[in-house]
Protein backbone atom coordinates (compact mmCIF):
# COMPACT_ATOMS: atom_id res chain seq x y z
CA UNK A 1 0.00 0.00 0.00
CA UNK A 2 1.68 3.24 -1.06
CA UNK A 3 2.02 5.79 1.72
CA UNK A 4 1.51 8.73 -0.61
CA UNK A 5 -1.82 8.81 -2.40
CA UNK A 6 -1.21 12.13 -4.13
CA UNK A 7 -1.08 11.53 -7.90
CA UNK A 8 2.08 12.65 -9.64
CA UNK A 9 2.21 15.37 -12.30
CA UNK A 10 2.65 12.71 -14.99
CA UNK A 11 -0.65 11.15 -13.94
CA UNK A 12 -2.52 14.45 -14.26
CA UNK A 13 -0.87 14.92 -17.63
CA UNK A 14 -2.26 11.55 -18.80
CA UNK A 15 -5.71 12.64 -17.67
CA UNK A 16 -5.41 16.18 -19.10
CA UNK A 17 -7.96 15.86 -21.97
CA UNK A 18 -10.81 15.08 -19.55
CA UNK A 19 -9.72 17.84 -17.17
CA UNK A 20 -9.58 20.41 -19.98
CA UNK A 21 -13.00 19.40 -21.31
CA UNK A 22 -14.63 19.55 -17.90
CA UNK A 23 -13.20 23.02 -17.24
CA UNK A 24 -14.20 24.34 -20.66
CA UNK A 25 -17.66 22.79 -20.35
CA UNK A 26 -18.24 24.48 -17.01
CA UNK A 27 -16.85 27.74 -18.41
CA UNK A 28 -19.27 27.58 -21.34
CA UNK A 29 -22.19 27.19 -18.94
CA UNK A 30 -21.04 30.24 -16.95
CA UNK A 31 -20.57 32.25 -20.16
CA UNK A 32 -24.06 31.20 -21.24
CA UNK A 33 -25.48 32.79 -18.10
CA UNK A 34 -23.37 35.91 -18.56
CA UNK A 35 -24.07 36.60 -22.25
CA UNK A 36 -27.82 37.08 -21.80
CA UNK A 37 -29.80 37.37 -25.04
CA UNK A 38 -26.86 37.75 -27.40
CA UNK A 39 -26.03 35.30 -30.18
CA UNK A 40 -24.54 32.13 -28.74
CA UNK A 41 -22.63 30.90 -31.77
CA UNK A 42 -19.44 32.26 -30.18
CA UNK A 43 -19.87 29.73 -27.36
CA UNK A 44 -19.74 27.05 -30.05
CA UNK A 45 -16.33 28.33 -31.07
CA UNK A 46 -15.16 28.35 -27.45
CA UNK A 47 -16.22 24.69 -27.22
CA UNK A 48 -14.40 23.92 -30.47
CA UNK A 49 -11.24 25.44 -29.02
CA UNK A 50 -11.69 23.37 -25.87
CA UNK A 51 -12.04 20.19 -27.90
CA UNK A 52 -8.98 21.11 -29.97
CA UNK A 53 -6.96 21.72 -26.79
CA UNK A 54 -8.13 18.39 -25.39
CA UNK A 55 -7.14 16.68 -28.63
CA UNK A 56 -3.68 18.21 -28.42
CA UNK A 57 -3.45 17.02 -24.79
CA UNK A 58 -4.55 13.52 -25.81
CA UNK A 59 -1.88 13.35 -28.51
CA UNK A 60 0.74 14.74 -26.13
CA UNK A 61 -0.24 12.24 -23.43
CA UNK A 62 0.55 9.44 -25.86
CA UNK A 63 4.25 10.43 -25.74
CA UNK A 64 4.33 9.25 -22.16
CA UNK A 65 2.00 6.24 -22.10
CA UNK A 66 1.26 4.39 -18.90
CA UNK A 67 -1.12 4.03 -15.98
CA UNK A 68 -2.55 6.75 -13.78
CA UNK A 69 -4.48 7.04 -10.51
CA UNK A 70 -3.82 3.57 -9.00
CA UNK A 71 -4.12 1.97 -12.50
CA UNK A 72 -7.66 3.22 -12.95
CA UNK A 73 -6.68 4.99 -16.16
CA UNK A 74 -4.48 3.63 -18.92
CA UNK A 75 -3.01 5.71 -21.70
CA UNK A 76 -1.83 3.61 -24.63
CA UNK A 77 -2.13 3.86 -28.39
CA UNK A 78 -5.58 2.26 -28.34
CA UNK A 79 -6.89 4.76 -25.77
CA UNK A 80 -5.32 7.67 -27.64
CA UNK A 81 -6.86 6.58 -30.93
CA UNK A 82 -10.38 6.48 -29.49
CA UNK A 83 -9.87 9.66 -27.48
CA UNK A 84 -8.90 11.57 -30.63
CA UNK A 85 -11.79 9.93 -32.49
CA UNK A 86 -14.49 10.95 -29.98
CA UNK A 87 -13.01 14.44 -29.66
CA UNK A 88 -13.13 14.76 -33.45
CA UNK A 89 -16.75 13.57 -33.41
CA UNK A 90 -17.51 16.28 -30.85
CA UNK A 91 -15.95 18.96 -33.06
CA UNK A 92 -17.83 17.83 -36.16
CA UNK A 93 -21.10 17.71 -34.19
CA UNK A 94 -20.66 21.31 -33.08
CA UNK A 95 -19.94 22.38 -36.67
CA UNK A 96 -23.09 20.62 -37.86
CA UNK A 97 -25.23 22.00 -35.01
CA UNK A 98 -24.61 25.77 -34.82
CA UNK A 99 -26.67 26.77 -37.84
CA UNK A 100 -29.41 24.23 -37.06
CA UNK A 101 -29.75 25.57 -33.53
CA UNK A 102 -29.89 29.19 -34.68
CA UNK A 103 -32.70 28.32 -37.09
CA UNK A 104 -34.61 26.46 -34.38
CA UNK A 105 -34.03 29.49 -32.10
CA UNK A 106 -32.49 27.13 -29.57
CA UNK A 107 -28.85 28.18 -29.79
CA UNK A 108 -27.51 28.20 -26.25
CA UNK A 109 -24.39 27.42 -24.28
CA UNK A 110 -26.08 24.51 -22.52
CA UNK A 111 -26.07 22.56 -25.75
CA UNK A 112 -22.32 22.94 -26.27
CA UNK A 113 -21.59 22.24 -22.62
CA UNK A 114 -23.61 19.02 -22.84
CA UNK A 115 -21.68 17.96 -25.95
CA UNK A 116 -18.42 18.59 -24.07
CA UNK A 117 -19.58 16.63 -21.02
CA UNK A 118 -20.75 13.75 -23.16
CA UNK A 119 -17.35 13.68 -24.86
CA UNK A 120 -15.66 13.66 -21.43
CA UNK A 121 -17.52 10.43 -20.68
CA UNK A 122 -16.57 8.86 -24.00
CA UNK A 123 -12.97 9.91 -23.57
CA UNK A 124 -12.95 8.35 -20.10
CA UNK A 125 -14.42 5.14 -21.55
CA UNK A 126 -11.56 5.04 -24.05
CA UNK A 127 -8.86 5.18 -21.37
CA UNK A 128 -10.58 3.40 -18.44
CA UNK A 129 -8.70 0.43 -17.08
CA UNK A 130 -11.18 -0.46 -14.37
CA UNK A 131 -14.81 -1.58 -14.47
CA UNK A 132 -16.11 1.18 -12.21
CA UNK A 133 -14.34 3.84 -14.31
CA UNK A 134 -15.95 2.28 -17.38
CA UNK A 135 -19.35 2.50 -15.71
CA UNK A 136 -18.82 6.14 -14.74
CA UNK A 137 -17.59 7.00 -18.23
CA UNK A 138 -20.64 5.36 -19.82
CA UNK A 139 -22.96 7.21 -17.46
CA UNK A 140 -21.34 10.62 -17.99
CA UNK A 141 -21.63 10.10 -21.71
CA UNK A 142 -25.19 8.73 -21.56
CA UNK A 143 -26.77 11.20 -19.14
CA UNK A 144 -25.54 14.12 -21.24
CA UNK A 145 -26.81 12.49 -24.43
CA UNK A 146 -30.26 11.74 -22.88
CA UNK A 147 -30.68 15.50 -22.48
CA UNK A 148 -29.32 16.20 -25.95
CA UNK A 149 -31.76 13.71 -27.50
CA UNK A 150 -34.65 15.74 -26.11
CA UNK A 151 -32.97 19.10 -26.47
CA UNK A 152 -35.84 20.86 -28.28
CA UNK A 153 -38.20 20.30 -25.39
CA UNK A 154 -41.35 21.56 -27.14
CA UNK A 155 -40.88 19.11 -29.99
CA UNK A 156 -42.95 15.97 -29.52
CA UNK A 157 -40.55 13.77 -31.48
CA UNK A 158 -37.61 15.00 -29.39
CA UNK A 159 -39.51 14.18 -26.18
CA UNK A 160 -40.32 10.69 -27.29
CA UNK A 161 -36.79 10.07 -28.47
CA UNK A 162 -35.30 11.27 -25.17
CA UNK A 163 -37.72 9.15 -23.14
CA UNK A 164 -36.93 5.98 -25.10
CA UNK A 165 -33.21 6.63 -25.05
CA UNK A 166 -33.29 7.31 -21.32
CA UNK A 167 -35.37 4.28 -20.31
CA UNK A 168 -33.55 1.83 -22.57
CA UNK A 169 -30.15 3.28 -21.73
CA UNK A 170 -30.63 3.10 -17.96
CA UNK A 171 -32.06 -0.41 -18.24
CA UNK A 172 -28.94 -1.47 -20.16
CA UNK A 173 -26.62 0.19 -17.67
CA UNK A 174 -28.27 -1.69 -14.82
CA UNK A 175 -27.38 -4.97 -16.57
CA UNK A 176 -23.81 -3.84 -17.15
CA UNK A 177 -23.49 -2.84 -13.52
CA UNK A 178 -24.90 -6.10 -12.19
CA UNK A 179 -22.30 -7.90 -14.30
CA UNK A 180 -19.60 -5.65 -12.84
CA UNK A 181 -20.78 -6.41 -9.30
CA UNK A 182 -20.59 -10.16 -9.92
CA UNK A 183 -17.18 -9.93 -11.55
CA UNK A 184 -16.03 -8.02 -8.48
CA UNK A 185 -17.45 -10.76 -6.29
CA UNK A 186 -15.90 -13.59 -8.29
CA UNK A 187 -12.43 -12.12 -8.75
CA UNK A 188 -12.13 -9.69 -5.85
CA UNK A 189 -11.08 -6.89 -8.17
CA UNK A 190 -12.44 -4.46 -10.74
CA UNK A 191 -9.09 -3.79 -12.39
CA UNK A 192 -9.02 -5.24 -15.91
CA UNK A 193 -5.49 -6.59 -15.56
CA UNK A 194 -6.10 -8.20 -12.18
CA UNK A 195 -9.34 -9.78 -13.42
CA UNK A 196 -7.38 -11.21 -16.32
CA UNK A 197 -4.80 -12.69 -13.93
CA UNK A 198 -7.42 -14.22 -11.63
CA UNK A 199 -9.47 -15.65 -14.49
CA UNK A 200 -6.40 -17.16 -16.19
CA UNK A 201 -5.77 -19.27 -13.05
CA UNK A 202 -9.16 -20.88 -13.68
CA UNK A 203 -10.12 -20.96 -10.01
CA UNK A 204 -13.25 -18.81 -10.40
CA UNK A 205 -16.40 -20.80 -11.27
CA UNK A 206 -16.55 -20.69 -15.06
CA UNK A 207 -20.33 -20.70 -15.38
CA UNK A 208 -20.75 -17.74 -13.05
CA UNK A 209 -17.97 -15.81 -14.80
CA UNK A 210 -19.71 -16.53 -18.11
CA UNK A 211 -23.04 -15.23 -16.82
CA UNK A 212 -21.40 -12.07 -15.44
CA UNK A 213 -19.62 -11.46 -18.74
CA UNK A 214 -22.95 -11.98 -20.51
CA UNK A 215 -24.63 -9.39 -18.28
CA UNK A 216 -21.91 -6.90 -19.13
CA UNK A 217 -22.24 -7.77 -22.80
CA UNK A 218 -25.98 -6.99 -22.67
CA UNK A 219 -25.18 -3.50 -21.41
CA UNK A 220 -22.49 -2.88 -23.99
CA UNK A 221 -24.55 -4.36 -26.84
CA UNK A 222 -27.31 -1.84 -26.03
CA UNK A 223 -24.80 1.00 -26.29
CA UNK A 224 -23.46 -0.13 -29.67
CA UNK A 225 -26.99 -1.14 -30.84
CA UNK A 226 -26.10 -4.75 -31.59
CA UNK A 227 -28.91 -7.28 -32.08
CA UNK A 228 -31.01 -8.28 -30.21
CA UNK A 229 -30.64 -5.03 -28.27
CA UNK A 230 -30.96 -2.64 -31.19
CA UNK A 231 -34.70 -1.85 -31.01
CA UNK A 232 -34.25 1.60 -29.48
CA UNK A 233 -31.91 2.96 -32.14
CA UNK A 234 -34.32 3.66 -35.05
CA UNK A 235 -36.84 5.51 -32.89
CA UNK A 236 -34.19 7.52 -31.07
CA UNK A 237 -32.24 8.52 -34.17
CA UNK A 238 -35.43 9.37 -36.03
CA UNK A 239 -36.90 11.43 -33.22
CA UNK A 240 -33.84 13.45 -32.21
CA UNK A 241 -32.59 16.50 -34.04
CA UNK A 242 -30.45 15.45 -37.00
CA UNK A 243 -27.14 16.84 -35.60
CA UNK A 244 -27.74 14.92 -32.36
CA UNK A 245 -28.51 11.75 -34.29
CA UNK A 246 -25.15 12.23 -35.99
CA UNK A 247 -23.48 12.55 -32.61
CA UNK A 248 -25.27 9.61 -30.96
CA UNK A 249 -24.63 7.29 -33.87
CA UNK A 250 -20.90 8.01 -33.81
CA UNK A 251 -19.29 9.03 -30.50
CA UNK A 252 -20.97 6.82 -27.88
CA UNK A 253 -20.90 3.89 -30.26
CA UNK A 254 -17.16 4.17 -30.93
CA UNK A 255 -16.42 4.54 -27.22
CA UNK A 256 -18.61 1.55 -26.33
CA UNK A 257 -16.78 -0.56 -28.91
CA UNK A 258 -13.48 0.56 -27.38
CA UNK A 259 -14.72 -0.65 -23.98
CA UNK A 260 -16.03 -3.89 -25.46
CA UNK A 261 -12.71 -4.69 -27.14
CA UNK A 262 -10.66 -3.77 -24.09
CA UNK A 263 -12.77 -5.70 -21.60
CA UNK A 264 -13.25 -8.83 -23.66
CA UNK A 265 -9.72 -8.94 -25.11
CA UNK A 266 -7.94 -8.39 -21.81
CA UNK A 267 -10.10 -9.43 -18.85
CA UNK A 268 -12.16 -12.14 -20.52
CA UNK A 269 -9.36 -13.37 -22.76
CA UNK A 270 -9.14 -16.73 -21.01
CA UNK A 271 -12.85 -17.50 -21.46
CA UNK A 272 -12.87 -16.51 -25.15
CA UNK A 273 -14.20 -19.95 -26.13
CA UNK A 274 -17.38 -18.96 -24.26
CA UNK A 275 -17.96 -15.52 -25.76
CA UNK A 276 -16.72 -15.99 -29.31
CA UNK A 277 -19.76 -18.04 -30.46
CA UNK A 278 -22.09 -15.47 -28.87
CA UNK A 279 -20.34 -12.65 -30.72
CA UNK A 280 -20.53 -14.70 -33.94
CA UNK A 281 -24.31 -14.97 -33.73
CA UNK A 282 -24.78 -11.39 -32.57
CA UNK A 283 -22.69 -9.92 -35.37
CA UNK A 284 -24.57 -11.89 -38.01
CA UNK A 285 -27.97 -11.01 -36.53
CA UNK A 286 -27.00 -7.34 -36.27
CA UNK A 287 -25.94 -7.17 -39.92
CA UNK A 288 -29.04 -9.01 -41.18
CA UNK A 289 -31.56 -7.05 -39.09
CA UNK A 290 -29.92 -3.70 -39.86
CA UNK A 291 -29.70 -4.22 -43.61
CA UNK A 292 -33.04 -5.88 -44.23
CA UNK A 293 -34.96 -3.39 -42.09
CA UNK A 294 -33.21 -0.48 -43.82
CA UNK A 295 -34.56 -1.74 -47.17
CA UNK A 296 -38.10 -0.80 -46.17
CA UNK A 297 -37.48 2.69 -44.79
CA UNK A 298 -38.78 5.83 -46.46
CA UNK A 299 -37.54 8.22 -43.78
CA UNK A 300 -33.86 8.90 -44.38
CA UNK A 301 -33.01 9.32 -40.68
CA UNK A 302 -34.60 5.97 -39.91
CA UNK A 303 -32.80 4.42 -42.85
CA UNK A 304 -29.47 5.76 -41.59
CA UNK A 305 -30.35 4.43 -38.13
CA UNK A 306 -30.81 0.91 -39.49
CA UNK A 307 -27.70 1.32 -41.59
CA UNK A 308 -25.77 2.29 -38.45
CA UNK A 309 -27.04 -0.93 -36.83
CA UNK A 310 -25.71 -2.83 -39.83
CA UNK A 311 -22.34 -1.08 -39.51
CA UNK A 312 -22.23 -2.06 -35.84
CA UNK A 313 -22.66 -5.62 -37.14
CA UNK A 314 -19.58 -5.31 -39.36
CA UNK A 315 -17.55 -4.00 -36.44
CA UNK A 316 -18.82 -6.94 -34.35
CA UNK A 317 -17.40 -9.26 -37.03
CA UNK A 318 -13.98 -7.72 -36.43
CA UNK A 319 -14.43 -8.06 -32.65
CA UNK A 320 -15.39 -11.72 -33.12
CA UNK A 321 -12.12 -12.43 -34.92
CA UNK A 322 -10.34 -11.82 -31.58
CA UNK A 323 -6.92 -10.95 -32.97
CA UNK A 324 -4.60 -7.97 -33.33
CA UNK A 325 -5.70 -7.65 -36.96
CA UNK A 326 -9.30 -7.58 -35.74
CA UNK A 327 -8.53 -4.81 -33.25
CA UNK A 328 -6.89 -2.72 -35.95
CA UNK A 329 -9.93 -3.36 -38.17
CA UNK A 330 -12.29 -2.21 -35.40
CA UNK A 331 -10.29 1.00 -35.03
CA UNK A 332 -10.05 1.76 -38.74
CA UNK A 333 -13.70 0.88 -39.41
CA UNK A 334 -15.00 3.06 -36.60
CA UNK A 335 -12.89 6.02 -37.75
CA UNK A 336 -14.20 5.82 -41.30
CA UNK A 337 -17.74 5.05 -40.09
CA UNK A 338 -17.79 8.14 -37.85
CA UNK A 339 -16.66 10.35 -40.74
CA UNK A 340 -19.16 9.06 -43.29
CA UNK A 341 -22.10 8.84 -40.91
CA UNK A 342 -21.66 12.35 -39.51
CA UNK A 343 -21.26 13.61 -43.08
CA UNK A 344 -24.48 11.93 -44.17
CA UNK A 345 -26.35 13.32 -41.18
CA UNK A 346 -24.87 16.77 -41.93
CA UNK A 347 -26.52 16.61 -45.35
CA UNK A 348 -29.78 15.46 -43.74
CA UNK A 349 -29.51 18.39 -41.29
CA UNK A 350 -29.20 20.80 -44.19
CA UNK A 351 -32.06 19.22 -46.11
CA UNK A 352 -34.47 18.84 -43.17
CA UNK A 353 -34.58 22.57 -42.36
CA UNK A 354 -36.45 24.17 -39.47
CA UNK A 355 -38.92 21.75 -37.88
CA UNK A 356 -37.43 18.85 -39.86
CA UNK A 357 -40.15 18.80 -42.51
CA UNK A 358 -38.05 17.20 -45.25
CA UNK A 359 -36.64 13.93 -43.98
CA UNK A 360 -38.02 11.47 -46.55
CA UNK A 361 -35.75 9.82 -49.09
CA UNK A 362 -38.07 11.18 -51.81
CA UNK A 363 -37.39 14.73 -50.63
CA UNK A 364 -33.96 14.41 -52.22
CA UNK A 365 -35.57 14.13 -55.69
CA UNK A 366 -33.69 16.06 -58.33
CA UNK A 367 -31.18 17.48 -55.89
CA UNK A 368 -28.44 17.06 -58.52
CA UNK A 369 -30.00 19.79 -60.66
CA UNK A 370 -30.54 22.21 -57.79
CA UNK A 371 -27.57 21.84 -55.50
CA UNK A 372 -24.64 20.03 -57.18
CA UNK A 373 -22.23 20.67 -54.28
CA UNK A 374 -24.29 18.87 -51.65
CA UNK A 375 -25.18 16.15 -54.16
CA UNK A 376 -21.49 15.50 -54.78
CA UNK A 377 -20.81 15.36 -51.03
CA UNK A 378 -23.65 12.94 -50.37
CA UNK A 379 -22.65 10.81 -53.37
CA UNK A 380 -19.15 10.28 -52.01
CA UNK A 381 -20.45 9.51 -48.52
CA UNK A 382 -23.09 7.07 -49.78
CA UNK A 383 -20.51 5.30 -51.94
CA UNK A 384 -18.31 5.01 -48.86
CA UNK A 385 -21.22 3.61 -46.82
CA UNK A 386 -21.75 1.04 -49.58
CA UNK A 387 -18.04 0.22 -49.52
CA UNK A 388 -16.93 1.22 -53.01
CA UNK A 389 -13.13 1.21 -53.55
CA UNK A 390 -11.19 4.48 -53.09
CA UNK A 391 -13.33 5.34 -50.05
CA UNK A 392 -12.68 4.78 -46.34
CA UNK A 393 -15.72 2.51 -46.14
CA UNK A 394 -14.15 0.09 -48.60
CA UNK A 395 -10.93 -0.30 -46.64
CA UNK A 396 -12.87 -0.63 -43.42
CA UNK A 397 -14.91 -3.53 -44.81
CA UNK A 398 -11.81 -5.03 -46.43
CA UNK A 399 -9.95 -5.06 -43.10
CA UNK A 400 -12.95 -6.41 -41.20
CA UNK A 401 -13.44 -9.36 -43.53
CA UNK A 402 -9.70 -9.95 -43.81
CA UNK A 403 -9.54 -10.19 -40.01
CA UNK A 404 -12.48 -12.63 -40.05
CA UNK A 405 -10.83 -14.84 -42.70
CA UNK A 406 -7.50 -14.76 -40.86
CA UNK A 407 -9.30 -16.08 -37.79
CA UNK A 408 -10.98 -18.83 -39.85
CA UNK A 409 -14.45 -17.29 -39.64
CA UNK A 410 -15.15 -18.16 -43.30
CA UNK A 411 -18.92 -18.29 -43.04
CA UNK A 412 -19.17 -15.05 -41.13
CA UNK A 413 -17.07 -13.31 -43.78
CA UNK A 414 -19.17 -14.74 -46.64
CA UNK A 415 -22.49 -13.84 -44.97
CA UNK A 416 -21.14 -10.39 -44.16
CA UNK A 417 -20.17 -9.79 -47.78
CA UNK A 418 -23.64 -10.89 -48.95
CA UNK A 419 -25.07 -8.42 -46.44
CA UNK A 420 -23.09 -5.54 -47.86
CA UNK A 421 -24.51 -6.43 -51.28
CA UNK A 422 -28.02 -6.06 -49.82
CA UNK A 423 -26.98 -2.75 -48.30
CA UNK A 424 -25.98 -1.40 -51.72
CA UNK A 425 -29.63 -1.50 -52.77
CA UNK A 426 -31.01 0.94 -50.24
CA UNK A 427 -27.99 3.24 -50.38
CA UNK A 428 -28.02 3.46 -54.17
CA UNK A 429 -31.74 4.26 -54.12
CA UNK A 430 -30.82 7.63 -52.58
CA UNK A 431 -28.43 8.28 -55.46
CA UNK A 432 -31.06 7.27 -58.04
CA UNK A 433 -33.56 9.65 -56.45
CA UNK A 434 -31.07 12.51 -56.45
CA UNK A 435 -29.89 12.11 -60.03
CA UNK A 436 -32.78 10.67 -62.02
CA UNK A 437 -35.95 12.15 -60.52
CA UNK A 438 -37.48 15.49 -61.30
CA UNK A 439 -37.17 18.10 -58.52
CA UNK A 440 -40.21 18.23 -56.24
CA UNK A 441 -41.66 20.66 -53.71
CA UNK A 442 -38.91 19.94 -51.20
CA UNK A 443 -36.21 21.43 -53.42
CA UNK A 444 -37.99 24.71 -54.20
CA UNK A 445 -36.64 26.90 -51.41
CA UNK A 446 -33.31 25.28 -50.69
CA UNK A 447 -31.34 27.17 -48.03
CA UNK A 448 -27.70 28.13 -48.67
CA UNK A 449 -25.13 25.81 -47.09
CA UNK A 450 -23.99 27.67 -43.98
CA UNK A 451 -20.25 28.11 -43.44
CA UNK A 452 -19.84 25.76 -40.48
CA UNK A 453 -21.99 23.09 -42.08
CA UNK A 454 -19.96 23.39 -45.27
CA UNK A 455 -16.76 22.85 -43.28
CA UNK A 456 -18.23 19.74 -41.63
CA UNK A 457 -19.34 18.35 -45.01
CA UNK A 458 -15.95 18.98 -46.61
CA UNK A 459 -13.96 17.57 -43.68
CA UNK A 460 -16.00 14.37 -43.54
CA UNK A 461 -15.96 13.87 -47.30
CA UNK A 462 -12.27 14.63 -47.77
CA UNK A 463 -11.48 12.51 -44.73
CA UNK A 464 -13.43 9.60 -46.20
CA UNK A 465 -11.58 9.90 -49.51
CA UNK A 466 -8.23 10.30 -47.75
CA UNK A 467 -8.80 7.10 -45.76
CA UNK A 468 -9.73 5.34 -49.00
CA UNK A 469 -6.63 6.41 -50.94
CA UNK A 470 -4.09 6.53 -48.09
CA UNK A 471 -5.37 4.05 -45.49
CA UNK A 472 -1.83 3.98 -44.09
CA UNK A 473 -2.55 7.38 -42.54
CA UNK A 474 -4.14 5.76 -39.53
CA UNK A 475 -3.79 2.05 -40.24
CA UNK A 476 -0.12 2.08 -39.23
CA UNK A 477 -0.95 3.61 -35.87
CA UNK A 478 -3.94 1.29 -35.42
CA UNK A 479 -1.81 -1.80 -36.10
CA UNK A 480 0.87 -0.61 -33.67
CA UNK A 481 -1.64 -0.05 -30.89
CA UNK A 482 -3.71 -3.17 -31.50
CA UNK A 483 -1.87 -5.31 -28.95
CA UNK A 484 -3.63 -3.48 -26.08
CA UNK A 485 -0.49 -3.56 -23.94
CA UNK A 486 -1.05 -7.17 -22.89
CA UNK B 1 -30.99 -13.29 21.44
CA UNK B 2 -28.76 -15.78 19.62
CA UNK B 3 -26.31 -13.93 17.43
CA UNK B 4 -26.22 -16.03 14.26
CA UNK B 5 -25.05 -14.09 11.17
CA UNK B 6 -27.22 -14.34 8.08
CA UNK B 7 -25.32 -16.34 5.42
CA UNK B 8 -24.05 -14.16 2.57
CA UNK B 9 -25.76 -16.33 -0.01
CA UNK B 10 -29.10 -15.10 1.31
CA UNK B 11 -28.12 -11.53 0.46
CA UNK B 12 -26.96 -12.53 -3.01
CA UNK B 13 -30.17 -14.45 -3.64
CA UNK B 14 -32.20 -11.50 -2.44
CA UNK B 15 -30.31 -9.15 -4.74
CA UNK B 16 -30.83 -11.52 -7.69
CA UNK B 17 -34.57 -11.66 -6.93
CA UNK B 18 -34.74 -7.86 -6.62
CA UNK B 19 -32.90 -7.49 -9.92
CA UNK B 20 -35.29 -9.86 -11.66
CA UNK B 21 -38.33 -8.11 -10.20
CA UNK B 22 -36.92 -4.85 -11.50
CA UNK B 23 -36.25 -6.26 -14.97
CA UNK B 24 -39.71 -7.85 -15.10
CA UNK B 25 -41.29 -4.59 -13.95
CA UNK B 26 -39.49 -2.71 -16.71
CA UNK B 27 -40.95 -5.02 -19.32
CA UNK B 28 -44.45 -5.53 -17.91
CA UNK B 29 -45.40 -2.17 -16.38
CA UNK B 30 -47.06 0.42 -18.61
CA UNK B 31 -46.76 3.54 -16.47
CA UNK B 32 -43.58 5.50 -17.20
CA UNK B 33 -42.94 6.37 -13.55
CA UNK B 34 -43.31 2.73 -12.50
CA UNK B 35 -40.97 1.66 -15.29
CA UNK B 36 -38.45 4.19 -14.01
CA UNK B 37 -38.86 2.88 -10.45
CA UNK B 38 -38.15 -0.63 -11.74
CA UNK B 39 -34.78 0.58 -13.05
CA UNK B 40 -33.99 2.10 -9.66
CA UNK B 41 -34.85 -1.24 -8.06
CA UNK B 42 -32.34 -2.96 -10.34
CA UNK B 43 -29.65 -0.47 -9.32
CA UNK B 44 -30.41 -1.10 -5.66
CA UNK B 45 -30.04 -4.83 -6.25
CA UNK B 46 -26.60 -4.07 -7.67
CA UNK B 47 -25.73 -2.05 -4.57
CA UNK B 48 -26.73 -4.92 -2.32
CA UNK B 49 -24.47 -7.24 -4.32
CA UNK B 50 -21.53 -4.83 -4.05
CA UNK B 51 -21.93 -4.42 -0.32
CA UNK B 52 -22.30 -8.17 0.26
CA UNK B 53 -19.12 -9.01 -1.62
CA UNK B 54 -17.31 -6.13 0.00
CA UNK B 55 -18.26 -7.49 3.42
CA UNK B 56 -17.16 -10.97 2.41
CA UNK B 57 -13.71 -9.76 1.24
CA UNK B 58 -13.35 -7.47 4.29
CA UNK B 59 -12.57 -4.73 1.74
CA UNK B 60 -13.93 -1.22 1.64
CA UNK B 61 -13.95 -1.04 -2.20
CA UNK B 62 -17.44 -2.40 -2.70
CA UNK B 63 -18.92 0.04 -0.22
CA UNK B 64 -17.37 2.91 -2.16
CA UNK B 65 -18.67 1.50 -5.46
CA UNK B 66 -22.18 1.47 -4.05
CA UNK B 67 -21.82 5.19 -3.30
CA UNK B 68 -20.75 5.77 -6.89
CA UNK B 69 -23.83 3.91 -8.05
CA UNK B 70 -26.05 6.00 -5.77
CA UNK B 71 -24.61 9.26 -7.09
CA UNK B 72 -25.06 8.16 -10.66
CA UNK B 73 -28.60 6.96 -9.93
CA UNK B 74 -29.42 10.35 -8.43
CA UNK B 75 -28.09 12.17 -11.50
CA UNK B 76 -30.04 9.79 -13.71
CA UNK B 77 -33.21 10.39 -11.69
CA UNK B 78 -32.84 14.16 -12.05
CA UNK B 79 -32.51 13.94 -15.81
CA UNK B 80 -35.06 11.17 -16.19
CA UNK B 81 -37.79 12.90 -14.23
CA UNK B 82 -37.19 16.09 -16.23
CA UNK B 83 -37.60 14.12 -19.45
CA UNK B 84 -40.76 12.45 -18.15
CA UNK B 85 -42.10 15.89 -17.18
CA UNK B 86 -41.62 17.30 -20.70
CA UNK B 87 -43.30 14.23 -22.16
CA UNK B 88 -46.26 14.74 -19.83
CA UNK B 89 -46.47 18.45 -20.67
CA UNK B 90 -46.61 17.77 -24.41
CA UNK B 91 -48.83 14.69 -24.40
CA UNK B 92 -50.75 14.70 -21.11
CA UNK B 93 -50.21 10.99 -20.68
CA UNK B 94 -47.90 8.75 -18.69
CA UNK B 95 -48.81 5.51 -20.44
CA UNK B 96 -45.82 4.19 -22.29
CA UNK B 97 -47.82 2.81 -25.23
CA UNK B 98 -49.20 6.27 -26.01
CA UNK B 99 -45.71 7.61 -26.51
CA UNK B 100 -44.95 5.91 -29.81
CA UNK B 101 -45.60 8.10 -32.82
CA UNK B 102 -42.62 6.97 -34.87
CA UNK B 103 -43.09 4.13 -37.24
CA UNK B 104 -42.28 3.40 -40.78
Amino acid sequence: MPANFMPSAAEYFRFAPEIILTIVGTLVMILEAMTGDRDKSSLGYVSLLGLAAAMAAAVAANNDPGLAFQSMIIVDGFATFFRVLVLGVGMLTILVSTNYLSEAKANSGDFYALILFSVVGQSLMACANELIMIFIGIEISSIASYILAGYLRDDRRNNESALKYFLMGSFATAFLLYGVAWIYGLTGSTNLGEIRTVLSHGTAPTAMVGISAALMLVGLAFKVSAAPFQVWAPDVYQGSSAPISAFMSAGPKAAAFAVMVRVFYTSFDSISNQWEPVFWIMSLATMVIGNFAALQQRNIKRMLAYSSIAHAGYVMVAVTSHSAVGTAAVMFYLASYCLMNIGAFAVVTWMARDGEKFVEVDDFSGLAQKQPFVTAILTVLILSLVGVPLTGGFFGKFLVFKAAIDSHLMWLAILGLLNSAVAAYYYLRVLVVMYFREPGASTVNLPPVAGTLRVAMLVTTLGTIALGIFPGLILGFATQSSTLGK
Amino acid sequence: MPNVPVPLNYYLTLSAILFMIGAAGFIIRRNIITVFMSIELMLNAVNLTFVTFSYQFRQVDGHIYSFFVMVVAAAEAAVGLAIILTVFKNRSTLTIDDVSSMKN
